[in-house]
């Protein structure tokens, strides 16, 4: 990763690292979790959900740092992250 | 290529946002790439993050694709009638003041059928929340010319462009009267959320206005494409400036946007006044609803509103421990 600067705790901060959970049939296809991403985590998959979108699907696994951000704006309730370090029992970084 | 796609087990994980939501009418009606899911993903973070009692909570909505969140939202909700949504808000606030009462509809119901409504409630300052999610347009009814639609911007019913003036909304709430006034796209999700926080954590009436796209009609209408294009329009056009003189807030067909918080301030509200006028003009003969609320009549039982409804808290409170939110 870039930094614009180098913090000075840097040596004792962690990057945290999500588990991106997709509700697939619930999804619309809208693609603004893809959009959003930071970390370009997710992608428009070529295959249809039950309802005839095409989902997201993660391309970049292990690259989540469980921000929340497509959970937040995934106005279908379709996509949520979770803290990767505990199996992803669904605890919320923030 | 065209393969279903396979459901990956997610281990029985609901959403987040489940324990906010009556899950067995999701997935909701709002058309793909509509902002209104958002908006209510932000109002329930919000309500979580601000460590409220749900029950002590109330949803009212008037009619519209926005009004349907009342609908939606596990919590204890009114569907009113087209623009009536803040007189239902006003009797239940007086009624039982001891709850915190969110207004969510869309900018037809609230300030164009319910317009009068809207500056009364402000004028007094009663003690409501209203978010109002501003597509520009009336959705569900057929695309209607709305008082929000920007002047040239196309509706079903002004095919050649619309030659009106469009409200400027943070303005007539704050002339009004508005303790608490912001206004974001649902694309500022943090900062919507942080402002919902905060106008939870106020008293007086608090206006948030949502600029959210609308695909199926004023996109379509405008060919500006889906409203993945307006989030990114969104992206580039809108400004943030805190604080902004709110008769500076116009918004014009595909113009600037400018976000942001433009009042917050305390003036006393509607019940205060009216209990201290009563309180000064009746003396001891003035009795007052008790702050912790309960009925006019009390039929001798003790208000409880834990114990009025076991099944739904007790299915609310399982699902929050499931998820072991932190
Ligand atoms: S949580 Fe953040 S980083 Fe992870 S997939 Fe969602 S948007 Fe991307
Ligand atoms: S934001 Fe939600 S509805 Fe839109 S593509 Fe992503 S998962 Fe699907």
């Amino acid at each position: 990763m870039k930094y614009w600067r180098k913090p000075l705790d840097f040596d004792e901060l962690t990057i945290p690292h999500g588990i991106v959970h997709i509700i697939v049939d619930r999804c619309k296809g809208c693609g603004f979790c893809v959009e959003y991403c930071p970390k370009g985590v997710l992608e428009m998959s070529e295959e249809f959900n039950a309802k005839g979108y095409h989902p997201p699907k993660v391309v970049k696994e292990g690259e989540c740092v469980n921000c929340n951000l497509c959970e937040m704006i995934c106005p279908e309730f379709a996509i949520f992250s979770a803290d990767a370090s505990d199996n992803g029992s669904g605890t919320h970084s923030k | 290529m065209s393969k279903v796609a396979e459901q990956i087990p997610t281990e029985e994980m609901e959403h987040p946002v489940a324990p906010y939501l009556r899950m067995d009418r999701i997935p909701h009606i709002w058309c793909p790439t509509c902002g209104i899911g958002t908006v209510v993903r932000c109002y329930a973070d919000a309500l979580e993050h601000s460590k409220i009692d749900l029950d002590k909570v109330a949803i009212v909505s008037g009619i519209g694709c926005t009004g349907r969140v009342a609908g939606y939202m596990r919590l204890d909700a009114f569907h009113t009638t087209h623009g009536r949504a803040i007189p239902f808000a006003t009797g239940l606030k007086l009624g039982r003041p001891e709850l915190l009462v969110t207004v969510f509809s869309g900018d037809g119901d609230l300030v164009g059928i319910g317009g009068n409504h809207f500056i009364h409630a402000a004028r007094r300052n009663l003690d409501i929340l209203v978010i109002l999610v501003n597509n520009f347009i009336y959705g569900m009814t057929g695309g209607q010319n709305a008082p929000t639609t920007p002047t040239t911007a196309r509706t079903s019913t002004m095919p050649f462009g619309n030659f009106e003036r469009p409200f400027n909304l943070p303005h007539l709430a704050e002339s009004c009267g508005a303790t608490y006034v912001a206004r974001w796209t649902s694309l500022h999700i943090r900062r919507l959320t942080k402002s919902f926080r905060e106008a939870i954590s106020r008293k007086g009436f608090r206006f948030v206005e949502v600029i959210a796209p609308c695909a199926t009609l004023y996109a379509r209408l405008n060919k500006l494409g889906t409203g993945f294009n307006l989030m990114r329009f969104y992206h580039d056009n809108a400004v943030i400036d805190h604080g902004a003189d709110t008769r500076d807030l116009d918004i014009s067909f595909q113009d600037r946007i400018i976000c942001g918080k433009f009042v917050d301030k305390e003036r006393p509200t509607y019940s205060e006044m009216m209990h201290e006028h009563y309180r000064n003009a009746l003396g001891d003969k003035f009795v007052p609803l008790p702050e912790e609320g309960g009925m006019i009549r009390d039929t001798g039982e003790k208000p409880d509103s834990k114990g009025k409804k076991p099944a739904k808290s007790q299915k609310r409170k399982a699902s929050a421990s499931k998820s072991s939110r932190k």
